[in-house]
């Protein structure tokens, strides 16, 4: 709606509804959008935790092993689990959105959509088997 | 099956209403019926005066598109059998002025198609005597999903950013701009790509995806959209490498 656009000489009123702010309310695939939009503040949040565990860690022995006690307190235990909870989400809808995004034409014809969400899923599997291998080497 | 079904349509006359209010009709349930028919039906034997656009009545024109229990539908290919047992709610596109009863004001969408060149842009006009363009079944194949599009403006009305944010040049316009990119024959890319860049363009979509749901010709602009945002990317990052390079 193009605003301060209202009439033309032959349609004299124009009537525009106002768009509620409880709009993501009224269906649930909007719901599950903006639930989707915002769990992109946990991933922000482990970017911060990450950053943080690294500061320690450069500051010596000692200063890791506070921010390691700090980590055990319940609260930010609940805390972090619901925001891996929300990453997971985040993940999961993001990876069944890419094929949307990804048109790959191999020999002329579009890659189908299991495939796109399969090379996804995949490289996240190697990523992840990556880290738990270096962190398990000792 | 029942006799007949309630429609609950909303009314608005500019010459005496101040505000759109709802009105209600009992039509014959026929189970062949769409929408439209009851539409129809009330405006040929129950009140004249119902104002609504409507003309091929077979998913082509585009022009029958409404909210049918909250959902923007084409009425032509809205069932009543599918809405039992009523009352159904039938209301003008959403997020569009309203005009009269269930008609919209549809003038912002046709500026905004008109902006981002939905034509074939040539370098140079190819002479008539140089023959005709010719296009390989793959080449065709790369744009005829976007081609698709009949402006039913039903993606609009399920796009709460075309709602919130009045400058987003929205999901059928940048499908129609990426139908012309993929067109082997067209060298325009570059100017569309400069408009819709620009705020109101493709950044302002954050991929809700309900425009690809709406569309009764699975268009998919959701998805032309986020492919725009991938290339326009690519874009900027040979820029950023490349800054000598021609555009």
């Amino acid at each position: 709606m193009t605003p301060g656009l209202n009439s033309t000489p032959y349609h004299p009123r124009w009537y525009r509804r106002r768009v509620s702010v409880w709009w993501w309310l009224e269906s649930r695939p909007y719901t599950l959008f903006v639930t989707r939009e915002l769990t992109s503040l946990a991933v922000a949040y482990f970017a911060i935790l990450f950053l943080w565990k690294l500061d320690a860690l450069s500051a010596g022995p000692e200063s890791y092993a506070r921010f390691l006690e700090w980590m055990r307190n319940p609260a930010l235990a609940a805390v972090n689990a619901l925001a891996l909870l929300m990453v997971l989400l985040h993940a999961v809808t993001w990876f069944n959105l890419a094929p949307r995004a990804l048109a790959v034409r191999l020999s002329g014809k579009r890659l189908p959509d299991w495939a796109i969400r399969a090379a996804n899923y995949g490289a996240w599997a190697v990523a992840t088997s990556l880290i738990v291998w270096f962190a398990e080497r000792g | 099956m029942p006799n007949q079904v309630t429609l609950t349509v909303t009314r608005y006359r500019p010459e005496r209403d101040a505000a759109p209010s709802d009105q209600s009709f009992d039509v014959p349930f026929r189970k062949d019926w769409v929408v439209l028919d009851a539409l129809n039906h009330i405006k040929d034997r129950l009140d004249g005066s119902l104002s609504f656009r409507w003309s091929c009545r077979m998913g082509v024109c585009g022009s029958c598109s409404m909210m049918v229990n909250g959902v923007p539908r084409l009425t032509c290919a809205a069932f009543l059998k599918d809405f039992l047992p009523g009352p159904i709610r039938v209301e003008p596109l959403r997020y569009f002025p309203v005009l009269r009863d269930l008609v919209v004001e549809i003038g912002d969408f046709m500026h905004k198609l008109k902006r981002v060149k939905p034509w074939l842009v040539e370098k140079e006009a190819k002479p008539l005597e140089k023959g005709e363009h010719r296009q390989t079944p793959e080449q065709l194949d790369a744009y005829k999903q976007f081609s698709m599009c009949i402006n039913c403006l039903l993606c609009y009305s399920a796009c709460p950013i075309y709602g919130l944010e009045g400058s987003f040049i929205g999901p059928a316009a940048i499908a129609l701009a990426q139908r012309y990119n993929r067109d082997s024959r067209d060298r325009g890319a570059r100017e569309r790509m400069d408009i819709l860049t620009e705020p109101g363009g493709i950044w302002e979509c954050t991929f809700v995806g309900e425009c690809t749901k709406a569309c009764p010709k699975n268009v998919d602009p959701a998805g032309a959209i986020q492919q725009y945002k991938l290339a326009s990317l690519g874009h900027w990052v040979k820029n950023l490498m490349m800054p000598r390079s021609p555009k």
